[in-house]
């Protein structure tokens, strides 16, 4: 069997039609989009079709309301920093403790300049409590920032109704989108998003690129000034080829929108339930009754995620977990905490995340060898004795320190 | 994914002395499930001998602190304790073919593991002393707590004298911006305030007199002496030492020695070494490890 790639939610595989599409953008029309002779001609038209569509995958009433940036982590520093570089009077900011990095670390920065940021809890299943929510809205209150869905959970936030209740108050509302976009339906035309973040890479588009969708009549401020590309909102020479790649990849996950939540879902389904049934002490995390179709994310009691994450790689699968030694800290995942997850869980979390490209056969691989990853672990944790963990494995084990 | 040596690899995926020992006599554990590691060393003693007749572990964690813990049982095993106590963290590491920074911390399991399973057989009572914090510097592994605790220390106020007392900072540069953080809190903690421009305070080493005219080679050769004189005590306290073999032109050849050689940031220290000579000289000097003088055609025929 080949290697199974479950980590679609960190990246993607490109997809050979766009691949096809961007060639031509290296090797012909490989002018300035600016210039006006035949080596750019064609770039123009290009870049129009490409943002009609990404207009059409997101539902958005106007093509000018995509601006392409590089990636979904400047889509989210530009639209944060827009709104305070445009409202300079409101010192506060609206966002959610399982924002990605993206964002949390940014308003970690602001806090230092003297802004208030609200970080809103989640309950153990992920979601937010929209009361508490109401109350933050405020007319001090610069921008709130959710994420559509989450990346590690896939858990959805109600970003609509917290758009219509952010807007009812005056605030402005961006969403950082990159793992919903492709994934589950969405038209913004419908909705009081002012704006959104979405990335390519996570829907078979090349990385180092990316969109920061802004509604027509909100007030911006450019993260970078410079020429007139992207109508002076984004300056700087246009990553041609990759805005084509993602316009095409745009077009190829609206084609496959019903597929990634009936046959996608399916092979998730198929994996989530396998491993919980199969395997003793572990339990799916976030809110399983409203999740992104292609994302699961099951916590493995006593044992530790790097580890379950080495013997799949040598069984040829690629997963990720939100342990705290994947990432060189020492603490387990910020939504996994936020989640108040235990500890006897929260560090051994792997998250299967799944893409088109997934077969059942795949799914049934995983399920041949995971029961014996997690039993040879546990022989070696010191939490686990025979066929269970050890009576209260908090006091069986006394370290000298902790 | 990190980039574990085949060492830690093949330690990982076939542990050796999993499990706990039968009729083990001596008991050492720490790091507790809420960290992210914990680890159990049982050993079986022999009480006429002291000689550690068997080992086993019980690890919850990520895969170099399993591996961390194969390799101490296979390298305890057989050795007195007094023999066993002289095992270092280094020891674990070099054992495994190095270990990323970011998991040194699992090799320092390990040697506590077995302080506190040796004290625990003596009837003694084993503290740990050790406190960690984030890492801040990667390429010297040095982490948050040891920088605030030489702030305090030492009064330092700027990055530079961070970098002078703890070298954390002092590799590729890329955590200043944590660095200066930390100045920003604990100054902030004491009643002052962080100023980047602040004048150093004094350094471990004297500083040298740059130099400001061209130079002969004897004074060029004089004059490097004299800059790794200035960095030998740092060196040494890192159980190194550094050594002047030849000056062609303006490459210096230097042999890292103790435990400098072999090391893995060899290469990092030798780029410092590089660094400071640059500055004291004004010119561009380049160091490069003895070893490289045997591919000179010209050294070879002389």
């Amino acid at each position: 069997m080949t290697d199974i790639y479950l980590d679609n939610n960190a990246t993607t595989k490109v997809d050979p039609a766009v691949v096809d599409v961007m060639i031509p953008y290296f090797l012909e029309q490989y002018g300035n989009p600016s210039s006006i002779h035949k080596f750019a001609d064609g770039v123009a038209r290009g870049l129009k079709q490409a943002r009609q569509q990404v207009q059409a995958l997101i539902g958005c009433e106007h093509d000018s309301e995509i601006i392409f940036t590089s990636c979904g982590t400047e889509s989210n520093s530009t639209a944060i920093l827009s709104a305070i570089k445009a409202q300079p009077d409101k010192k506060e900011i609206i966002t959610t403790t399982v924002e990605h990095p993206a964002i949390l670390s940014l308003c970690d920065y602001l806090e230092k300049d003297g802004y208030t940021i609200h970080r809103m809890p989640v309950d153990k299943a992920g979601r937010l409590k929209l009361d508490a929510y109401q109350r933050l809205l405020s007319d001090q209150v610069a921008i709130v920032s959710v994420m559509w869905a989450n990346n590690e959970t896939g858990t959805i936030f109600p970003v609509a109704e917290m758009a219509e209740m952010a807007n009812a108050a005056g605030v402005m509302f961006h969403t950082d989108a990159v793992q919903a976009v492709g994934k589950i339906p969405m038209m913004l035309q419908d909705t009081k998003i002012d704006m959104l973040s979405l990335s390519g890479h996570k829907l078979h588009a090349p990385k180092g690129i990316g969109v920061l969708y802004l509604r027509r009549g909100t007030r911006y401020r450019p993260l970078l000034r410079g020429g007139h590309q992207e109508r002076g909102r984004r300056a700087g020479t246009e990553n041609t080829a990759s805005i084509v790649g993602l316009g095409k990849a745009c077009e190829l996950a609206l084609e496959y929108i019903e597929y990634e939540n009936t046959k996608v879902k399916a092979m998730r389904d198929r994996l989530e339930r396998g491993i919980t049934e199969e395997i003793p002490h572990c339990f799916v995390t976030g809110d399983m009754y409203n999740r992104l179709p292609n994302t699961t994310d099951i916590a493995f009691e006593y044992i530790e995620g790097e580890s379950i994450l080495m013997l799949l790689n040598k069984a040829g699968i690629a997963a990720s977990s939100g342990s705290a030694c994947t990432s060189g800290s020492l603490e387990p995942s910020h939504v996994m905490r936020a989640m108040d997850i235990p500890y006897t869980a929260a560090h051994g979390t792997i998250r299967f995340s799944f893409s088109r490209y997934n077969t059942m056969a795949e799914v049934d691989e995983v399920l041949k060898v995971m029961p014996g990853i997690v039993a040879t672990l546990r022989k070696l944790s010191p939490y686990w004795d025979g066929d269970g963990p050890v009576a209260n494995p908090e006091q069986a084990f006394a370290p000298t320190y902790s | 994914m990190w980039d574990y040596s085949d060492k830690v690899k093949e330690h990982f995926f076939n542990p050796k002395n999993a499990g706990a020992v039968v009729d083990a006599n001596a008991t050492g554990e720490v790091g507790s499930i809420s960290c992210g590691d914990a680890l159990r060393l049982t050993l079986k003693v022999d009480d006429d001998s002291e000689v550690i007749l068997e080992a086993g572990f019980q690890t919850f964690g990520c895969g170099s602190a399993i591996a961390s813990s194969s390799v101490l049982t296979e390298i305890i095993k057989g050795m007195t304790l007094d023999e066993a106590l002289k095992v270092t963290n280094q020891d674990i590491a070099d054992q495994l073919e190095g270990l990323p920074p970011e998991k040194m911390h699992c090799s320092v399991m390990g040697r506590e593991a077995l302080q506190a399973a040796i004290a625990n057989y003596r009837g003694e009572e084993w503290k740990d002393d050790h406190e960690e914090g984030a890492l801040i510097c990667k390429c010297f592994a040095i982490d948050a707590v040891m920088i605030e605790e030489m702030i305090w220390a030492n009064k330092l106020r700027t990055v530079e004298d961070v970098t002078n007392f703890t070298k954390a900072g002092g590799g590729c540069a890329a955590c200043h911006e944590d660095i200066e953080a930390i100045l920003e809190k604990v100054l902030a903690e004491k009643g002052e305030k962080f100023d980047p421009g602040a004048a150093p305070v004094s350094k471990p080493a004297e500083k040298i007199a740059a130099v400001k005219a061209p130079l002969t080679n004897l004074q060029r050769i004089k004059k490097i002496e004299m800059v790794l004189e200035s960095l030998r005590p740092s060196l040494m306290a890192d159980g190194g030492d550094v050594e002047l073999v030849e000056v062609i032109g303006n490459t210096a050849y230097v042999n890292m020695t103790g435990a400098c050689n072999g090391c893995q940031m060899a290469a990092m220290t030798i780029a410092g070494i590089q660094q400071r000579l640059m500055e004291v000289m004004g010119e561009f000097i380049k160091v490069v490890p003895a070893s490289e003088m045997k591919k000179l055609v010209n050294i070879e025929v002389a």
